[in-house]
């Protein structure tokens, strides 16, 4: 089910961990199956200089967490907010359907680790210009996270 | 099948059973068919249906064959309350029966039958004085399986049939079959469903025991085979399979439960120093080669899959494995919150599993527990 690259990424997780002192800290949790993923990221020069996470999920969600610290380590604020989780997915060979869900979660905690980190340096006008107004709100605690696929997979559950 | 500890999921086929099945596969006879070749279908059909029969000390003519224990839950739900609808509409199960009970019996809700679902306690066993209020004049059916395939916790089923007096009783026996005794005569059930594929037999085939005078609707209709009950033309070879293998099960089960008792044993006793680790299921009332455990601040799939790296074979009932991505009914019904049962693992032993093979689980199973552990957010190292 899954392919041999998401298995190399679960055997070999890269950048695995916590940071002392982060810059930013993005923590989602699952509402699908429960599940949590923390990023950490360390920032210099608008360059995400160093980025470590920790997973409680299943295989296909330390593959992605695995995967997308790997491709925004090294990358500017602006390119590392590319990593969807479509690029995610795609890095890893495809993902099955019923584990798309996970990949969301690691570009979600990527978005709110960065914006963790503007709003810690009052760059507020860029949170705004890059697009992350809702992420903004939800570390503000005005909002609870929101997943688009949460109401679909709910209907299919309780039907 | 080094490594294997999914027994519940599927088992292999047993080569003595393999052996007897093949020239059935080449025998064209249509068992039917009033010539030579077609009472030779007819002949090893009806020694398999001793062959069961004997297994569980029932008559053969109180064996129907179906396609396996789903068919035979379905037969004996659905069959049963079409053909007695008259007497009442109302029937007792428990919370922690197998998808092929639960959903026949939601179809059935949503066609003018009313269900009520049995609690169990935080072992997994039901609750009987439930199930003594729930009996009403218009109860027609108790199904309650023998064991959970699961949790492996068995279940009280003689003193269910007490409380229910001569209310039909159903007992799914499809796990318990070939682990522990299923004998009809203590049981005292009136339909009892058998699986082949548990007891090392092929899958496709499997088995309702029908007691004398209790009336079903059949499912499958057509040429009349199995008394009316299941019309189609029989899987010969798959039931010529299934009788060889009830015939090794009678002979060798007890000797075999023993040994994977003590591995079984063996396993929980150490998997249970693992910090954080828990039994889930009845630590006595538990069938002899089933282990379901679970782990604090790590999930199931990862963990199976960690294991399989390591040439283990194991199950979990953990959201996130579902299709549904909800965790397992069972677990969710012992009282378990979702986030325990993610971290849930099942261990089933079975016939060729060896010393070495629980040596190495035993050896593996920390560490990979561990370094999942080093990589979830919930879990602080002391
Ligand atoms: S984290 Fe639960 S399905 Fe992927």
């Amino acid at each position: 089910m899954y392919s041999e690259k998401l298995f190399e990424h679960f055997r070999n997780p890269r950048n695995v961990g916590e940071i002392e002192n982060p810059d930013g800290v993005g923590t989602v949790g699952n509402p699908v199956c429960g599940d949590l993923m923390t990023f950490m990221i360390k920032v210099k020069d608008d360059v995400i200089e160093d980025i470590k996470f920790k997973t409680f999920g299943c295989g296909a969600a330390i593959a992605t967490s695995s995967i997308a610290t790997e491709m925004a380590k090294g990358k500017k604020i602006e390119e590392a907010l590319k990593i969807s989780k479509k690029v995610v997915a795609d890095a890893l060979g495809g993902l099955p359907p019923q584990k798309m869900h996970c990949s969301n979660l690691a570009s979600d905690a990527l978005r709110m680790a960065i914006t963790d980190y503007l709003r810690k340096t009052n760059q507020i006008e860029r949170i705004k210009e890059l697009g992350l107004e809702k992420e903004l709100k939800i570390l503000e605690g005005e909002e609870t996270e929101e997943h688009e696929e949460t109401s679909e997979v709910e209907e299919f559950l309780n039907d | 099948m080094k490594g294997y500890f999914d027994y519940a999921s599927g088992c292999p086929v047993d080569e003595r059973v393999l052996e007897a099945m093949l020239p059935y596969f080449k025998i064209p006879g249509n068992p039917s068919s009033v010539h030579s070749q077609g009472y030779q279908a007819r002949e090893a059909i009806e020694k398999a249906r001793e062959s069961v029969a004997e297994l569980i000390e029932a008559e053969p003519n109180e064996i129907i064959f179906t396609s396996g224990a789903t068919e035979s839950n379905n037969l004996a739900l659905i069959g049963f309350a079409l053909r007695n609808k008259d007497k009442g509409r109302h029937i007792i199960t428990s919370k922690i029966e197998h998808m092929s009970i639960l959903n026949p019996c939601k179809f059935l809700q949503k066609n003018g039958f009313e269900i009520s679902y049995v609690p169990v306690d935080k072992d997994g066993i039901v609750d009987l004085s439930f199930i003594e209020n729930s009996i009403r004049e218009d109860t027609i059916l108790i199904s309650i399986q023998h064991a959970n395939n699961e949790i492996g916790t068995i279940q009280p089923i003689e003193e269910i049939k007490e409380i229910s007096g001569n209310i039909p009783l159903h007992v799914d026996a499809t796990a318990s079959l070939g682990k522990i005794e299923v004998d009809i005569q203590t049981l005292k059930a009136d339909l009892v469903t058998l699986s082949s594929n548990d007891i090392y037999g092929p899958r496709g085939v499997g088995a309702l025991f029908v007691r004398k005078g209790v009336k079903l609707h059949p499912l499958i209709l057509g040429g009349g085979q199995e008394r009316g009950l299941r019309s189609g033309t029989e899987n010969v070879a798959g039931i010529v399979g299934f009788g060889v293998a009830a015939e090794i099960t009678k002979k060798e089960y007890k000797e075999e439960s023993e040994r994977l008792k003590r591995f079984r044993d063996r396993i929980i006793e150490n998997v249970l120093k693992i910090e954080n680790s828990y039994l889930n299921g009845h630590r006595e009332r538990r069938l002899p080669n089933n282990v379901n455990v679970r782990f604090s601040y790590i999930e199931g799939e990862s963990l199976v899959l960690s294991l399989d790296m390591e040439g283990i074979q194991a199950s979990t009932g953990s959201a996130c494995s579902s299709k549904t991505l909800q965790p397992s009914h069972v677990l969710t019904a012992i009282g378990l919150k979702h986030e325990e049962a993610h971290g849930s693992l099942l261990i089933t032993l079975g016939r060729y599993n060896t010393e070495d093979d629980v040596n190495k689980l035993i050896e593996v199973l920390p560490s990979a527990v561990e370094r999942l552990r080093m990589m979830s957010p919930l879990y602080r190292r002391r």
